[in-house]
């Protein structure tokens, strides 16, 4: 270490600003960049998204309309209609199905791995769910478009087999994975003394799980489902594929559906930039951004409950 | 006195009970997937040949192989790569090395998590808005892989994060005793220590990247291209948007092309990860503190 020689000269040197201390400068400068590079990006994504949807909100939308028509027609030549109903109702059908199929699986899943699972079987069980959440949605859209649709056509007997039902399972299979190592992650936090003690008084595993883990767990679980809600929520390729795309307003899960993600992923290539269609897009692309934004946001504020006690 | 009671033997059937059950619901979550990967091996294994990975696809891509998307991929991993990962990593030192513990630190950390949780096609949206008709890169892969990359910096900065604060504060202290500027611990004890991690987070993100289609499909890669791209500002195939074509938009698909393209796909990306999850494990083992 080049040190500046304070020392030998037996005063303290309060003038440190040799080379290495400006190089220190400017590291610090640079990763305080890279800090806040995620905060600039975040507002660079709301920022970009408005400036091009924002044209279609002051001039053409009817808020009305959008929020409550289900005519979803921006290709109509004299009389285009923007109502976004119906692809939220696909959407949320799609979502609430698959959370139906999710939530108790996940939960459950993590309960087995965090509390009854020991040794090698809880490692296997944590490997296998880490690869789950790797297979990429679009083979998940595939699966359901090509082994999914024929199988809910021969047990169900209906004519089309790409429906609600169809991407709810599947958005349910690629959400259970994520749900699941959040809530294992809550499960894990709760500290070992707390079971020790219910474990003291008399308290059997599953009553000290009921009575003790759960409860102290709540918030990280909460926390959890909400994530796994906004992955379904944003998730595209697959229920562009498994969805059946087309507008309805679901009655039953073999309704084919459209979603606010396909929407955009089918129709911003068939559009010019700049025009009322394409602002169109970026509106609901406004709206599926606040959507998640408030749903990471409360999962955050869950999350951080669990950890100040 | 010893002797088991009634509401003992209730209790441990009790417990039997639950336990089968929630074991049952882990069972329930893994073996569907399995059976499905098992479909795509069964379906896709004899589509794949050395000639499907090294030819391009004919006949208006119903024959063929996926050469030009698998070298799309690569063009468009390692572009993203080499965008998100420095700028990653300097974050990453941010937080664990740098940061206080004040509102800025805490916003970042929330813009960190509203990045990861961000949907895809809105991404997409960010990266035509932003990359290709803001900064006018048009459609290529330096705008596709600049969208990818904003998408996977969260992927990096947690597990770049992770592993250097898992690296004993005790041993900066020591550094700090001799002497050493931050950046000097950081490079000669904090990097070195948590090289490896960082590495793990690297393939993870990798894996991700590969299988994204939703924010290229606008931003760089093409249904169909002729030739190879040259350079960052050509447009690319992909293997992520071929099979979303080949499944969904080419008439007269025979039925193992997609599900050879899909074996390909998930067996890259799982491959990757595999790796990440041995390295850590391996690296678990061999820790020293």
């Amino acid at each position: 270490m080049d040190s500046s020689g304070a020392q030998a000269s037996g005063t303290f040197d309060a003038d440190r600003r040799n080379a290495s201390w400006w190089v220190d400068r400017v590291v610090q400068a640079l990763v305080f960049t890279g800090g806040v590079s995620a905060i600039v990006l975040i507002i660079g994504i709301f920022v970009f998204i408005t400036g091009h949807g924002f044209g279609f909100i002051t001039d053409h939308m009817d808020v009305g309309e959008f929020f409550t028509s289900p005519k979803w027609r921006p290709t109509s030549d004299n009389n285009p209609t923007y109502g976004a109903l119906a692809l939220i109702a696909g959407t949320a059908s799609v979502t609430g199905l698959a959370m139906l199929v999710a939530v108790p699986f996940s939960l459950g899943a993590a309960i087995f791995i965090a509390e009854f699972a020991k040794g090698k079987t809880r490692e296997v069980l944590k490997v296998l769910v880490e690869l789950l959440a790797a297979i990429p949605s679009v083979v998940w859209g595939f699966i359901g478009l090509s082994i999914m649709n024929p199988l809910i056509i021969e047990t169900f007997d209906v004519p089309v087999g790409l429906n609600v039902l169809n991407a709810g399972v599947i958005l349910g299979l690629m959400a259970a994975p994520i749900m699941t190592t959040i809530a294992e992650d809550a499960l894990k936090a709760v500290p070992e003394g707390f079971r020790e003690a219910a474990e003291a008084l008399g308290a059997t595993r599953w009553q000290v799980i009921f009575k003790v883990v759960l409860p102290a767990a709540r918030n990280g679980l909460v926390a959890a489902v909400l994530l796994g809600v906004g992955r379904g929520f944003g998730e595209t390729m697959a229920v562009l594929m498994a969805s059946g795309h087309s507008i309805n307003l679901p009655t039953s899960p073999f309704d084919s559906v459209r979603a606010l993600t396909a929407t955009i992923a089918a129709e911003l290539g068939e559009t010019a930039a700049g025009s009322e269609h394409y602002q169109a897009l970026f509106t609901l692309g406004i709206l599926l951004f606040g959507v998640t934004f408030v749903i990471n946001l409360t999962a955050d504020l869950f999350i951080r409950g669990r950890r100040k006690p | 006195m010893f002797e088991s009671t009634a509401l003992n033997d209730k209790n441990r059937r009790v417990e039997k009970l639950w336990r089968l059950l929630f074991c049952a619901m882990t069972v329930m979550l893994v073996v569907p997937v399995l059976l499905i990967l098992g479909v795509l091996v069964v379906k896709g294994g004899p589509a794949i040949s050395m000639d499907f990975l090294f030819t391009d696809p004919t006949d208006g891509m119903t024959a063929g192989g996926v050469f030009p998307a698998l070298i799309g991929t690569v063009w468009l991993v390692a572009v993203a790569l080499l965008l998100s990962v420095p700028l990653g990593v300097a974050a990453a030192l941010y937080l664990s090395e740098y940061a206080p513990d004040n509102l800025l630190t805490r916003i970042i950390n929330l813009a960190i998590i509203n990045l990861a949780g961000v949907p895809s096609i809105v991404h997409a949206l960010f990266g035509v808005g932003a990359f290709v008709i803001f900064f006018q890169f048009g459609t290529s892969i330096l705008a596709a892989s600049l969208t990818l990359a904003v998408m996977t910096l969260p992927v990096v900065i947690v597990a770049t994060r992770e592993s250097m604060q898992s690296v004993p504060h005790a041993f900066r202290e020591a550094c700090w005793n001799m002497g050493a500027t931050r950046w000097q611990t950081i490079r000669h004890v904090v990097l070195p220590n948590s090289i490896s991690g960082i590495l793990t987070g690297v393939i993870l993100e990798v894996s991700r990247t590969a299988g994204e289609t939703a924010p290229i499909m606008f931003t760089g890669a093409a249904l169909f291209l002729p030739y190879l791209p040259q350079s960052v500002w050509d447009q690319t195939m992909a293997m992520s948007l071929h099979l979303f074509v080949v499944a969904t938009q080419v008439p007269g698909v025979p039925e193992h092309l997609p599900f050879g393209v899909a074996l390909v796909l998930i067996s890259m990306v799982l491959a990757m990860n595999a790796v990440s999850i041995g390295f850590r494990m391996y690296l678990r083992g061999k820790k020293k503190w």
